[in-house]
């Protein structure tokens, strides 16, 4: 809520990144004073409106006197340091994130930056071989694993969870970003409806002993596909759609209303194709929402189209 | 927060081994029957859950002991007493190896094949029992798996037997073999604990050489806390409580004592950091969550000596202004947990744990708590995340543990060994334990030597002493053959040849050659032994216990074991150069971009081999022995794979 600020003046802290004198305000991240700096820094598990879980790695940056790389999103910004957003190192490591994860997740829905990011990395996804075939997931036990197929890259394949009518778990997109987690526990719900189970190459987004949505705690406000960044949650109307190749944001018209049914005022972007609602967002710089929603206005759009 | 637990109620049996930890329900709020006050009464809310949270692990253990298992029904009633989401307790349980959610065989044995047991045995030691006891998993009473290191290397081959029932519980077993598990078969369903004898520990030196932190080993009854006594026990507290907090970390500066648990911090700069913090409480851990594969220094200390860790953890305790402090027990050692709970129980009898430490009206008590099968809790801060109750998932880090640590509060960490030679330190005066070792790595260390050695065990030499005449102390290679190379710290340390044999075991030599002391691991390895297979297991390892936190080691370590399986089957894609070159790749990021020490290093016995030409079939052929010079870690070992 920004609301009324107190002008206090923040210390401001010198810096250098990439050999640019940089100033940055006390406690700000390294990643906010590139960003300031116009200076791009990747970032997958980073969203302005949760605190910072730097399990991605792709934001790593050098910090000279730094044994090894420090997250940029996480990492408080200090008098004199002296930052490298593009060396060899840090573009090895970044590299090698992306080309580990393209290798094995499907990255067919994230947003553009990241296909982006890959070329310009010149990660090479397809030198861990062909992919293995998709594997059950769910019950893996932590420790044991089966030997790895012969010349095959294991990826996180897998079937697509549908068990409700209002959105799609499609885990075989899951970076394990943590933000769906985030979102549904202390972040923004406090519904804690999901964790990250199991452990290594086996964790995975699961509800408790993998029950069906239905029987867990969710009470699908939606609010981990509002922080989905690789379109692993998807609207049921929105996975439909591109399932059927009739998915096409072009034809899309989005339009912000505020949410009918209760006195809180949230913002909604409906995002209409061929005069159907497809989708429900809510822009993450609201005041009021920061993206959050909550079931009704999330997915009780159907009486806006004649349904029930 | 509102809970939503599955109706189904739990068995008899689940009720009763989560109350056996938490006592019976407090109201019907908490799982117990509901009665007319129970509506109009508000309870706890996220206070009162966040102080229980840190039972979840005694509640599963008790579970997996009694029932066999963690069924859904089970962790909602854990779910209610503990006012805890089911899906974070599955989360929190679903991370350790130990715990399972399908009903399982009564009694399921683990079998070690890791490198260690591997090297001893010249082959997989779990090969006999597939073929005669049907595939891991089968077996309907009794059933086996293959485990990572146990602890117990220096028998060259273990298992952790896991029994279920109401007077369930786990033993161990070392040596062990396939006519073990012929007995442990033919008992079936009559199998209980006291079937299974305690292994002895092998430690070579006792009685015969001045050793310091063995002194007792062997020789003092380690459930009695008399003959602790009369063996020199409690004069390093006596003497702790004598100089006060600022004399015993002066002491300490003085004896320049670096930790033993791998960064070799100085151990009084970190006990000063906690003790000066002004926060409070203060807590103390000691981290016996001894897991490196080819490491049992902290075992056989604990089965052995538990009143020593007793009372090292009392004088950190009372150094620091710690009044609780938590031994973080790693799960497979049943028999350190139950010598150590009662050694705690006896000093508290005596008056040396509780409200008035030797009469000092300082007070201080310890909890024991025990992991349960996953490598990454002995991370610090991974540790923390385990004792509350959470996934052990290590922390960033700033900031650091002395000023927030376990349960968000100033918290001093220190390995075993490092606890145990701060009695020595005091016993023996800081300046005295300076003169010990050499100028920059002060006093005695602590190595587990397994493998093809004559005498395997665990060895006490100054630091210093080269890596020949502490394998002269063990005999040398076993049979007198020729040796091919050691690993030297452990699953996270690095290959040195028969060329390193004057390598001088001290922090600073070890890191001259490129190696690291890690957790005092060496593993010898002859010329039977295949190092390819020993790399393969080391890969496999990893890729079992990262936590998937990150994604440099999450999926670098899957990665990684697959160019090794393929270089294993000499089926490279492309060249050998392009795997050598992918290897070399996920070695810089997991290096230089994971969370923690594990995935930091969980190339570096890859590398090591990679570089000592130990890998790539007849390619790599540029083996360790005949290599021109150097040390192996060097630009001229990475030259014989440029080609």
């Amino acid at each position: 809520m920004t609301a009324v600020t107190p002008v206090t003046l923040r210390r401001q802290v010198e810096l250098t990144i990439d050999g640019q004198a940089v100033t940055a305000g006390e406690g700000a991240t390294i990643l906010e004073a590139c960003r300031a700096a116009g200076i791009e820094v990747p970032t997958l598990c980073y969203l302005e409106t949760l605190a910072p879980v730097n399990v991605c790695r792709v934001c790593v940056v050098e910090v000279e006197g730094s044994r090894a790389l420090v997250p940029s999103c996480s990492r408080p910004v200090a008098a004199a340091m002296v930052v490298h957003t593009a060396s060899e190192r840090v573009r090895t490591s970044r590299r090698m994130v992306l080309e580990l994860l393209a290798s094995s997740v499907d990255l067919s829905t994230a947003g553009r930056d990241v296909h982006r990011w890959i070329e310009e990395h010149g990660a090479r996804p397809e030198r861990h071989g062909p992919a293995a075939p998709p594997a059950e997931r769910d019950h893996a036990h932590a420790g044991h694993h089966e030997p790895p197929e012969a010349g095959l890259a294991a990826t996180v394949a897998q079937a697509v969870k549908r068990d409700n009518d209002q959105y799609v778990r499609d885990y075989a997109k899951c970076i394990l970003c943590y933000k769906c987690v985030e979102a549904c526990g202390e972040e923004a719900q406090n519904t804690f409806a999901i964790a990250v189970a199991g452990r290594g190459f086996d964790a995975r987004i699961s509800t408790e002993l993998d029950v069906a949505l239905p029987d867990s705690a969710c009470v699908y406000c939606g609010n981990c596909i509002g922080v989905c960044p690789t379109g692993a949650l998807m609207f049921v109307s929105e996975h439909d759609l591109r399932a059927r190749g009739e998915w096409d944001e072009s034809r899309q018209e989005v339009t912000r209303t505020v949410c009918p049914y209760c006195g809180v005022g949230c913002n909604l972007d409906l995002h209409v194709q061929d005069n159907r609602i497809v989708k429900v967002t809510s822009p993450l710089d609201h005041d009021v929402t920061s993206g959050n929603l909550c079931v009704k206005g999330r997915f009780g759009f159907e009486f806006a189209q004649g349904g029930s | 927060m509102d809970l939503r637990t599955t109706e189904a109620p739990p068995s008899t049996a689940e009720r009763v081994a989560v109350d056996s930890v938490l006592g019976p329900p407090e109201s019907g709020w908490f799982g117990g029957g509901r009665t007319a006050l129970d509506g109009h009464v508000a309870i706890g809310g996220l206070s009162l859950a966040r102080s229980r949270r840190h039972l979840l692990l005694p509640v599963l253990h008790a579970l997996q002991e009694q029932v066999g298992w963690i069924s859904l029904a089970a962790l909602g009633y854990l779910c209610t007493r503990l006012d805890l989401p089911p899906a974070e307790a599955y989360a929190v349980a679903s991370a350790y190896a130990l715990f399972s959610f399908e009903p399982e065989a009564r009694v399921v044995v683990h079998v070690c094949d890791d490198v260690a047991c591997q090297a001893a045995s010249g082959g997989d030691p779990t090969e006999e029992l597939a073929a005669r006891f049907g595939p891991a998993g089968s077996g309907t009473t009794v059933t086996w798996r293959p485990s990572p290191c146990l602890g117990h290397c220096e028998h060259g081959s273990a298992a952790l037997v896991q029994v279920a029932g109401e007077r369930g519980g786990c033993g161990s077993l070392a040596p062990f073999t396939a006519r073990d598990m012929e007995r442990l078969v033919a008992l079936g369903s009559d199998l209980e604990l006291g079937d299974l004898t305690t292994p002895l520990a092998l430690v070579p030196q006792a009685g015969t050489g001045p050793t310091r932190l063995l002194r007792r080993v062997g020789r003092v009854d380690p459930a009695s806390i008399d003959a602790y006594r009369a063996s020199g026990g409690y004069r390093a507290l006596r003497r702790a409580l004598e100089l006060g907090p600022m004399g015993v970390i002066a002491e300490l500066k003085e004896s320049k004592l670096l930790g033993r648990g791998g960064a070799a911090f100085p151990t009084g700069a970190k006990w000063e950091a906690v003790a000066r913090n002004p926060l409070r409480p203060h807590y103390f851990v000691a981290n016996a969550d001894e897991s490196e594969p080819g490491t049992f220094k902290d075992r056989v200390l604990l089965d052995h000596d538990p009143y020593a860790l007793v009372e090292a953890l009392t004088v950190a305790g009372v150094t620091t202004g710690a009044e609780k402090g938590f031994v973080y027990l790693r799960g497979e050692y049943p028999t350190a947990a139950a010598r150590l709970e009662h050694a705690a129980a006896e000093a508290r009898a005596r008056g040396l744990l509780g409200d008035d430490v030797m009469g000092s009206g300082l007070r201080f008590d310890l909890e024991v708590r025990r992991g349960a099968g996953a490598y990454i809790a002995g991370e610090e801060t991974a540790l923390f995340n385990s004792i509350e109750g959470r996934r052990p998932e290590p922390r960033n880090k700033p900031p650091y543990p002395v000023d927030r640590g376990l349960f968000d509060k100033p918290t001093g960490v220190n390995n075993v060994e490092t606890l145990l030679s701060t009695l020595e330190v005091l016993t023996l005066g800081g300046a005295a334990y300076a003169e010990l070792g050499t100028p920059s790595s002060t006093g005695t260390r602590l190595f587990c030597l397994s493998g093809r050695v004559e005498r395997p065990g665990l060895y006490e030499v100054a630091m210093g002493t080269t890596l020949g005449a502490l394998l002269d102390l063990g005999g040398g290679v076993a049979g007198g053959r020729p040796l091919e190379a050691v690993i030297l710290g452990g699953a996270a340390g690095s290959f040195v040849g028969p060329e390193d044999l004057g390598l001088p075991l001290s922090f600073e030599g070890a890191r001259e050659a490129g190696a690291t002391l890690g957790s005092g691991v060496v593993v010898v390895l002859d010329d039977t032994v295949d190092p390819g297979a020993v790399v393969a297991r080391v890969a496999r390892f990893f890729r079992d216990e990262s936590c998937g936190q990150c994604v440099p080691c999450r999926v670098g370590t899957q990665r990684q074991e697959e160019v090794l399986g393929r270089l294993a089957a000499d089926r490279p894609l492309g060249s050998l150069e392009a795997e050598l070159a992918l290897l070399a790749d996920l070695d810089a990021v997991m290096r230089d971009a994971s969370i923690c020490g594990l995935g930091q290093t969980a190339s570096s016995l890859v590398t090591s081999a990679v570089r000592r030409g130990l890998l790539g079939g007849e390619h790599g052929n540029g083996h360790a022995g005949s290599g021109g010079g150097g040390n192996g870690h060097g630009g001229g070992g990475s030259a014989r794979q440029g080609r």
